[in-house]
């Protein structure tokens, strides 16, 4: 199994929820971020300067179709990073 | 000589010196979100009481007019933008719709500032903030992208009419418009009488926020501070020059030329990071809240209110 990370802008919120559950993700966890990076501080202080983290827990096939997706669509135009990690889940079958 | 200041000016103040001087205050996001909410419901709703008393078809040929400056606003600063200042079309295009639309906080302050001055406005005016909004992010997207098929129309139109700002302002016109002045009475004491209040700690905020973008202004220089100061100066004549056709009482001529002095910072960088994400959004909300935001709030307000006192028809009113 694998972990996608994903912290980017919050207003991609709902367009890149709804690119990973097309590409096969069963579900996402969402917290507020803020932080800084190449595109400077980002705040969180009011909704143009607010981060998001999505957590995917997934198989890697699917992983890697995301992660690709993302990096293609957004990468050049939006504060974007993503992670994978390998993960132990005790219910595999769920995701 | 302080006493005649509005106390909400000195809060924004507060903010800008706190932001400067990297002190430890910071307002939780959700409540800046809470804060703004209560402000576009409680200008709406104002507005929406308002209307409940006027024709609406009397209302139509200013609507129109308004619609009108909305649209060419964006126009008449794009040219400066691409070519003065040499920007990308998707930038110039961008700063072009932050100008056009308008901020609703500046609005709130005009409006405080008449009221702390009795100087009376047509109260439907914020009618006006609405249909200001609109027409510049369309016409801006067009500017960007040209009327390509490509350009999702479809997303726009769920953007601009189902951003914060429209759904609140035109719910709180709406509900407002029904109930009538005696309908708002259960719910004045929060939208109405905590609204000053309210407006500070916004203006608060606002300012930190504001000193936040002032740190990138080092590197996006003088056209942008020109720019800034001189677009709504530019936008504020055309304003009066309209509220003088309309002929609209001082009160409304100094709101109209507010408005059309201001620049956007909710509305339009919502609806553009997300159909033309080229634009780089450091630039816009550099100059519409690190500039013209400030600029307004400071020193634009009492001038606008000046140039309306140098109408002819309003010699002698003060």
């Amino acid at each position: 199994m694998k972990l996608l990370t994903i912290i980017t802008e919050s207003a991609l919120e709902q367009d890149l929820l709804a690119d990973a559950e097309a590409l096969g993700a069963h579900g996402y966890t969402v917290t507020e971020a803020h932080g800084k990076g190449n595109r400077g501080v980002r705040s969180g202080s009011w909704t143009a300067s607010s981060n998001i983290r999505v957590e995917i827990v997934c198989d890697p096939a699917t992983a890697q179709a995301i992660a690709q997706h993302m990096q293609a669509k957004y990468y050049e135009d939006f504060a974007m990073i993503l992670y994978l990690a390998d993960v132990e889940v005790l219910r595999p079958q769920k995701f | 000589m302080l006493s005649t200041i509005d106390p909400v000016i000195l809060f924004f103040v507060l903010g800008i010196v706190a932001g400067l001087a990297r002190a430890e205050l910071r307002l939780p996001a959700p409540i800046y979100e809470f804060l703004s909410f209560l402000l576009l419901l409680a200008i709406g709703l104002k507005g929406g009481v308002e209307l409940a008393k006027q024709s609406l078809a009397d209302l139509l040929p200013q609507i129109l007019a308004v619609t009108v400056m909305g649209t060419l606003m964006p126009l008449l600063a794009f040219p400066v933008l691409l070519f003065l200042g040499r920007m990308k079309r998707a930038d110039a295009a961008s700063i072009a719709a932050h100008y056009g639309s308008v901020s609703v906080g500046t609005f709130a302050v005009a409006v405080a500032y008449l009221t702390n001055r009795d100087i009376s406005f047509e109260e439907y005016m914020p009618l006006f903030v609405v249909v200001l909004e609109i027409p510049a992010i369309v016409v801006g997207v067009a500017l960007a992208k040209g009327l390509s098929r490509d350009t999702q129309w479809k997303r726009m139109a769920h953007e601009v009419f189902l951003g914060k700002s429209i759904v609140l302002l035109v719910g709180g016109l709406l509900i407002g418009w029904a109930v009538g002045s005696e309908g708002v009475q259960p719910i004045s004491p929060l939208f109405f009488d905590l609204f000053k209040g309210v407006l500070a700690l916004f203006l608060l905020e606002m300012g930190l926020i504001a000193a936040a973008q002032l740190g990138s202004l080092r590197n996006h220089g003088l056209f942008l501070v020109a720019f800034g100061i001189l677009m709504p100066v530019t936008g504020a004549v055309i304003g009066t020059g309209l509220a003088e056709v309309l002929d609209l009482s001082m009160g409304g001529t100094i709101l109209l030329a507010t408005l059309a002095a201001s620049a956007s910072y909710i509305a339009v960088p919502a609806a553009f990071r997300l159909i033309v994400p080229q634009a780089n959004p450091t630039l816009s909300l550099t100059a519409s809240l690190g500039i013209t935001f400030p600029f307004n709030i400071l020193a634009g307000i009492p001038l606008y209110h000046a140039m309306a006192a140098a109408l002819p028809r309003f010699q002698g009113v003060l």
